[in-house]
This record gives structure tokens, sequence and C-alpha cells, in this order.
């Protein structure tokens, strides 16, 4: 455990990729096999599942450090980590432990789960005891499940291959699976990851990593010039779904999803549908709800994926599908080095006569064309276009290096909505106000006097009447804005504060914003009734006052969008 | 009657009629220390420690300063006014008030720390028993506790050593008056070179000429040695990073000193290698061991977090209030 909260501390502590490369290859050359399996298994984001309850080591942690739950509570506010405050309030321990990583996990987090409550907390204070404050720290992350180190997968997949002298994409194939649920992190396992290249070759339910896309940020009048003619390119739609890559094997069939977390059981319908397809056949694709043959609302996977157990009705009222988009192994034959129009073809070959659906191309003579065609994204349900160069080999990770896969989004629904609440962020954005409430007016103010005379209500903490101007809450967002511009809301937040509810400010509204979105309900969440999708900040808008924002009609008038 | 009262120009002494820290042009001002968010300008008559004349008089200027050594007393308009060590920088000092039988002793900033350790380059906190305590809380929340300062400082000569054996300059960026003395004052200065950055030395002299002992020091622009400049470490001010000052280090390291970087958020925010837990204030354990020494009945808590101590205080049976002041804005910590 020292030794890995060591190597934490030098990634926590720098900065440059350099130096935390360095800082992997430094602990997998000097931490033993065991250990180093389950350093990696953390690493690249393994969680196993929660061993404690957060509200049990919230008031162990408060009554081993002599204060009120009250006071823990200020201090997991200001702190903005739960596993940092535990860290912190506690007093200096009282012994040391010389216990490694493995017997960490494997002797004592992994038996706690299920132990009694009293047992728990009696093995718990004992632990924290023995453990300084960053070792504590990381046995609190490792007990919640909530480890996140600043270190991508991609590089701990290449410090694995530096030190074994091994190529990083075999590493990162490897690896795929390594950190699923059921996966057990050993000697043998960690062995397998490090073994000289010929040996031990993908097998079972492994999948290959998912080559990612890059966000198309420029002007349709740009393409020509950036990405030649429309015809170098195969355009399909960007659907709405979850990205996952469909196994065939040894007669049995795995689907794995983008996180790398297997998902076979969620989806019989595609387990069946698989069947058709012989051994030794890997799709990527994307799995979506599916409706009398065509795309069905996101909303309905999302209640699908809700679902903890799968009965008929569940399965008749939110159907799903495999849109399949490319053919990484065929015939047992890894196939991700040829050229896309080559995967495209065998791909069509592949799936044919079979029940799983097929991306179909999006044509156009020009670009021009093509953005017209997006334009017509929001009514087939999807998120706008896909460009795959003919050429484009499937890659590994977010990598221009084999050819490129852009996504052409549509532009998210928006609307100018007026800050209203916030609360602290987490982690980096800890004591800095950066979760934001958004409301729109109820109806058009009919003027700046108006909208005052509501501003001096809200200061002098008076509810409005009912029917009578005011902000109504719909959605709150937390991304989108530059760290020095949440410092400057942050600082406007703290001057306009009205009231305080626990972490909550409320503030005298000043800032309008516009607020993006993808999608928009009817839900009883907010005060208006509505809720939208993935809600974040587009830009602030000093230019507009806060007469001029939008209104609950204009939200609603969204609601009648596909 | 209470022997200090809050007013838009600051903290005040209705039966002396003087101000302490007074955030406006007052007449009678007591001055607790020379940070500029408790020393001001413009005040008729100032009243300070002794041993921070030199810095609060490189600071204002030519004012009508009145020194006190510590522990001797003055009386005014029948309140006897004495000042005590607060630890926090040179000549900081807690203001001690009687009149009428009654004590009360307003703080300032002041460094206690529950590791048990004092602030090297000053002389160290002196708790005064009094009626009432008035305290500031600027780490006023059970995560701030300090380490002793030793392993702290054990921690910068380590970076530092390694950064001097891989040929690069170690940047550390703390307050200019009182962090920055501390750290050269604490660290192995057989490491390498010392360098500081040209508002940090004028107050290295001001704490020799106080008799602090600091280890050689010389302005950063003055050396051009490039073997000199990658073995050194170099002691700035924060307002240094990402300026072209840093320029002439070539490849460096840099970090941060301060009580705010025992929090991982804060040190991230930041954008430094590193961040070391070095404060001149007071942490959680210091803050209620310096008010239970005083035997206080009644505690009034000022910047930091004062609704936390407020609660906490009357929880622990005193009599707990707050005052609100503008310090803290610009607060070195």
């Amino acid at each position: 455990m020292k030794r890995f909260a060591r190597l934490f501390a030098e990634l926590d502590a720098s900065t440059a990729t350099s130096a935390k490369l360095a800082a992997l290859q430094r602990y997998f050359a000097q931490a033993g096999p065991r250990d180093a399996a389950w350093a990696t298994y953390f690493l690249a984001g393994g969680k196993p599942r929660q061993v404690v309850p957060t509200a049990t080591l919230r008031a162990l942690a408060a009554q081993r450090a002599g204060i009120p739950d009250w006071l823990f509570e200020e201090c997991y506010q200001a702190v903005g980590d739960l596993a940092e405050t535990i860290a912190q309030v506690l007093p200096a321990p009282s012994g040391r432990s010389e216990l490694g990583l493995a017997d960490w996990v494997e002797q004592r987090l992994l038996p706690l789960r299920g132990a009694e409550r009293a047992a728990q907390a009696e093995r718990l204070a004992a632990w924290w005891d023995e453990l300084d404050a960053p070792e504590r720290f990381l046995l609190v992350k490792l007990i919640g499940g909530g480890f996140r180190v600043g270190v991508s997968k991609l590089l701990v997949q290449r410090a694995l291959a530096a030190h074994a002298g091994l190529d990083a994409k075999l590493v990162a194939q490897r690896m795929m699976g390594y950190t699923d649920a059921g996966a057990r992190p050993d000697e043998a396992a960690f062995a397998a990851l490090l073994a000289p290249a010929g040996e031990g070759r993908a097998a079972g339910g492994q999948p290959y990593p998912f080559f990612l896309a890059h966000a198309l940020d420029a002007a349709p009048a740009q393409f020509e010039a950036k990405l030649g003619p429309p015809s170098d390119w195969l355009v399909e739609w960007k659907y709405d779904g979850i990205r996952a890559q469909l196994v065939r094997r040894e007669g049995q069939c795995w689907i794995w999803s983008r996180g790398e977390e297997l998902v076979t059981e969620r989806f019989p319908e595609i387990v069946d549908a698989a069947r058709a397809l012989p051994d030794g056949s890997v799709l990527d694709g994307e799995v979506v709800a599916w409706k009398d043959g065509a795309l069905a609302p996101f909303q309905l996977l999302q209640q699908r994926i809700g679902r903890k157990t799968l009965n008929k009705r569940v399965l008749a009222d939110a159907p799903v599908a495999f849109v399949a988009y490319d053919l990484l192994e065929w015939q047992g034959e890894d196939g991700r080095g040829l050229a896309q129009h080559e995967r495209r073809a065998r791909l069509e070959a592949a799936v044919r006569g079979t029940p799983l659906q097929l991306s179909p191309r999006v044509e156009g003579r020009s670009w021009a064309e093509l953005a017209a065609v997006r334009e017509g994204s929001r009514e087939r349900r999807v998120e706008g276009l896909m460009l795959k160069h003919r050429e484009a080999r499937y890659g590994s990770g977010r990598t221009k290096a084999d050819g490129t896969w852009w996504k052409w989004k549509i532009d998210p629904l928006s609307v100018d909505a007026v800050l209203v609440y916030a609360q602290a962020g987490h982690g980096r954005r800890a004591s800095v106000y950066t979760d934001y409430t958004f409301a729109v007016w109820n109806r058009a103010p009919r003027d700046a006097a108006e909208v005052q005379a509501v501003l001096d209500a809200i200061e002098r903490r008076e509810p409005p009447q009912p029917g009578a101007l005011q902000l109504v809450t719909f959605a709150k967002a937390y991304s989108g804005l530059s760290d020095a511009e949440f410092a400057e809301v942050d600082r406007v937040i703290r001057r306009s504060t009205v009231e305080k509810f626990g972490p909550v400010r409320s503030v005298r509204p000043s800032l309008v914003f516009e607020l993006g979105f993808e999608g928009i309900n009817r839900s009883p969440r907010h005060k208006s009734g509505v809720a939208v999708r993935f809600p974040r900040m587009l830009r602030l808008r000093t230019d507009k006052p806060l007469h001029e924002a939008d209104t609950l009609g204009t939200l609603e008038a969204l609601l009648g969008l596909p | 009657m209470d022997l200090v009262v809050q007013r838009p120009q600051g903290l005040y002494c209705p039966p002396g009629d003087f101000y302490i820290d007074p955030w406006r042009p007052v007449d009678r001002a007591v001055i607790t220390h020379a940070h500029a968010d408790h020393a001001r300008a413009g005040h008729g008559h100032y009243l300070a420690a002794a041993p921070g004349e030199g810095v609060l008089r490189a600071r204002l200027g030519d004012v009508t300063l009145q020194p006190l050594a510590y522990g001797e007393a003055v009386e005014h308009r029948g309140v006897r006014i004495s000042l005590h060590p607060a630890g926090h920088v040179l000549g900081s000092a807690q203001v001690r008030l009687e009149h009428a039988g009654q004590v009360w002793v307003a703080s300032g900033d002041y460094y206690a720390s529950g590791a048990g350790d004092g602030n090297a380059t000053c002389a160290p906190f002196e708790p005064v028993r009094c009626d009432c305590f008035i305290t500031e809380s600027t780490f006023g929340l059970p995560v701030y506790r300090w380490r002793p300062q030793r392993e702290v400082f054990a921690e910068i000569d380590a970076w530092w050593r390694a950064n001097a054996a891989a040929g690069r300059a170690s940047v550390l960026m703390g307050y200019s008056f009182g962090k920055a003395q501390r750290i050269l004052a604490g660290v192995d200065a057989s490491i390498g070179p010392l360098l500081v950055h040209g508002a940090v030395e004028p107050l290295n002299a001001a704490y020799r000429a106080a008799g602090v002992a600091l280890p050689p020091t010389q302005l950063a622009t003055d050396v051009t040695d490039k073997a000199a400049l990658s073995r050194a470490l170099v002691v700035a001010p924060p307002a240094v990073a990402g300026s072209a000052w840093l320029k002439r280090f070539g490849e460096f390291a840099d970090a941060f000193a301060s009580g705010w970087m025992q929090l991982r958020g804060a040190r991230r925010r930041q954008g430094v290698d590193r961040g070391f837990v070095l404060s001149d204030h007071a942490d959680w354990p210091g803050l209620q061991q310096a008010i239970a020494a005083t035997g206080a009945s009644r505690v009034i808590v000022t910047h930091g977090h004062e609704a936390v101590m407020v609660r906490w205080l009357a929880e622990q049976g005193l009599q707990a209030g707050s005052f609100r002041t503008e310090y803290g804005a610009q607060e070195p910590s």
C-alpha cells in the first residue's frame, strides 16, 4: 500500500505525461506481480463493487474524528471529495501497516463486503489508525469504488508496454476486459498482459480496443479544403445509443460496451440475432432503441438500461437492436488493418441475411448536399453524421494515426437561461461554484422594470405570487466554461448570494447563459415541468439583459420536436 | 461594556476611541501586523509591535508610528493596551485590552499548530488569558491539520535535491512577507544556492535587521551562471507564475507553499508541480488549543470559516459570535 500510495502521489503531483510515465514504469519495475496486477486494475479504471455504504463511511469517520455530523458535512463541502475529507479529518495514525496492495484488497477489503456493520466499523477504524493521510485517501477510494487518477488507460498501457518491451497496442488489446466487474486481477492475469508477443492470442470473448471519433467543428464550406471530396469518405448516421462490440467465437456471444463492461445479459435479443454469425466474427456498432422496424427515442433505451431484471414486458416495451457499422474480425482473422471500404464490403456480406441491422450509407454528391441531409437528423432520431475515411484502418482509441473518423454532430437545442442557484463543485473544482441551476421566465416579462420588481422580491426573500412573473427552474449544468470563466462566475455568485441552503446558494439573478441540450421531455423534476438531456453552458451572454432571457413557452415549443 | 465592536471602518474600541486593523482611514489605529489587509495606509496614528516597525515603515512610508515592545503596556483613555506575540510573521501581535476589570484580546492572524511547533522567524504565539478572545478562522475546519514542519521542510529539501540532481531550478512560490523567510530559514541551505525574487529580498533585509537568522540569499536577477541557476532554490511570490521572469531559469520545477495546499483540489487548481503544506495561520487543532488556553468564556470569530467555528464553539459551551471584517481579501496564508 505504501508503494502504491507513493505512485499515486507521484501521478497526482505532476501534470507532465513524461513524469507520469516514468513513475508508472518505476512502479512496475519495483512492485511484485500480485500488487502490480491490482495496481493495473485500479489505474485502468477497475471498480470493485462498493464494499461499505457511503453513509457508514461518513458516520464512522465523523465519530473517529470526534466531530458532529454537521461539521463533517461542512468539511466535505469544502474539500469536495469524500475520501479526502475522511483522510484529513482523522487524527494522526498511531501505527504503520506494511501490507502490500494485493493483500489489502484480497485479505481485507473484499471480505469486508457483507460483513456486519459493527464488524466493518471496527475493522475500518483499526485500519485508518495504521495509515497516513495519503494511504487513507486511497483506502477509502478503493472501498468506495471511486478511485480515479490523472492517468489515462492509454498511459498505463504505454507504461506496461515499455516495462515488458511490447507494442502498446498489443497490451491494449490484452487489457480489454481486464477491469470488467467479473475479472479478478491476479498474478496469472498480469503475466498474460506482459507475455511475449505471439503468445496468448485473443481468445474467448476478448474484444478489441474501440476506435474513437474526433469532433468536427469546421463549417461545411471548409470541408472540401480540410477533408477533400465526399467520395473519399464513408458517411453514416451518428447513432444515439450505446457503442458496443459484438464478439462471436466458440459458439458463444459476448457484448462489450465502450466502457469495457460485459453487457451480454442485458440484450438477449441481440444475442439471439448474433447466432446467425459464424464463429470468429467481431462487429463494432451501436445498441439502439428499436421499435417497429425503426429507431426509437433514446429515452426508451434509458428505461431499458435502468431495469435490473428483464421480463417479457420490458423486452416488449423497450426492445433494442444492434446496428453494425464495422467488422474487426472475420473468420478468426484480425481485419483491423484493412481499409475502411474493404471492411465495409465484408461487413455488408457478413450481415446480409442475418437479423442484425446494417448501418446504411448516407449518400451525397457534395458537402453542401450532406449538410442539408444532416439537418434532418433530429427527425431521424440520430445525432448527426459520421465521416470515415475510406482508407482508414481501424485504430485504437482516440488516434488519427490510422486514419480518421469524424463525428459531425448537429448543433444542440439551446435557450438563454438565467442562473438562479449555485453549488460548489468536486475534486479540482472543490470550493469553486461551478454547478448551476438554470431557469427561464414563466412568461415574457413586460419590461426591465417588471424584472427589477421580481429581483427585489428575491432579494427580500419573498416567494412569488401564484401566476405572477417568476423564474422557473428546468436544468442543472456544470460544464462548458473555462477555468477563468468559472472563476469569474464564482466571484459574481459570492457577491450576489441571497441565501445559503447547506451547500447550495441562491443568488440575485444577474447572469444569462446560452444553455445547450440534446433533447427535452416533460418531467416533474424541475419547477418548469420540463427536463432537458445533457445540458451544458455554451457561453455566457453578457450582452443579454435578464428580461430578454427565454421563457417557458420557448421550451414548450421545443417539446414538439421529435 | 464590549471593549471591541464592529464599525464600518473596522474593529473599534469604544472606551479607548481607537481601531484595530481598520480598513478605512481613522485617527488612531493599533496594527496587529504588516500584511496589506491589516495594515492600511491613511491613518493618523499607528501603534504596532516594535519588531515589526521596519517592515511597517517599509510598506507604509513615513507614518506616525509608535512602536511598543511585546509585553509593555500603554494607557489610552483608561484602556490599558499591550501587544503579545502572535507567531504569524515578524512583528505580528495580539492586542490585549484591559478596561474596567475586563480583558479582551484581538489576535489578528496567528500561527498555532496542533503539531506543537512554532514559526522560527518570529516570536512564537503566546496565549494571553482574557474574558473575550477575538480569533481568526482562516483554516477553521477539522480537515486542516498541519504536520510537523520538519517533515514539510524535509519534503521541500528532497524535492529541491532531486531537481538539482536533474539539473533544473526549483521555483518555490510563497508570499514575499513571512512565508518566504520561513522557507529560507527552514530549508537545508547546503543543497544549493538560495535565490530570491526582487519582492522578497527587501523583506529578508528587514528580518535580518530585526535579528532573525536567515541563510545568505542572492537576487535571482544577479545570477547569470547557468550551473548555479540549475541547482538553485528560487523563492518568489505567486505572481511570477506564468510570467516572463521565469524564463531565465530555462527548465525548472515549480511548487507552491501554503496551507491551502492541504487540499488536493486547491493544489490542482494552482497548476504547479508540487504543493507544500506550509501555513502561517493556525490549523484546526491549533485554533482550538489557542482558544482554550485563553480561558475566555466568550469568543468572537473573524475572517475564514466564521459560521462553522461559531457553531462548534457554541456546542462546546462558549458564548460565540462573529465579526464581519475585510481581512483575508489578499490574505497570505
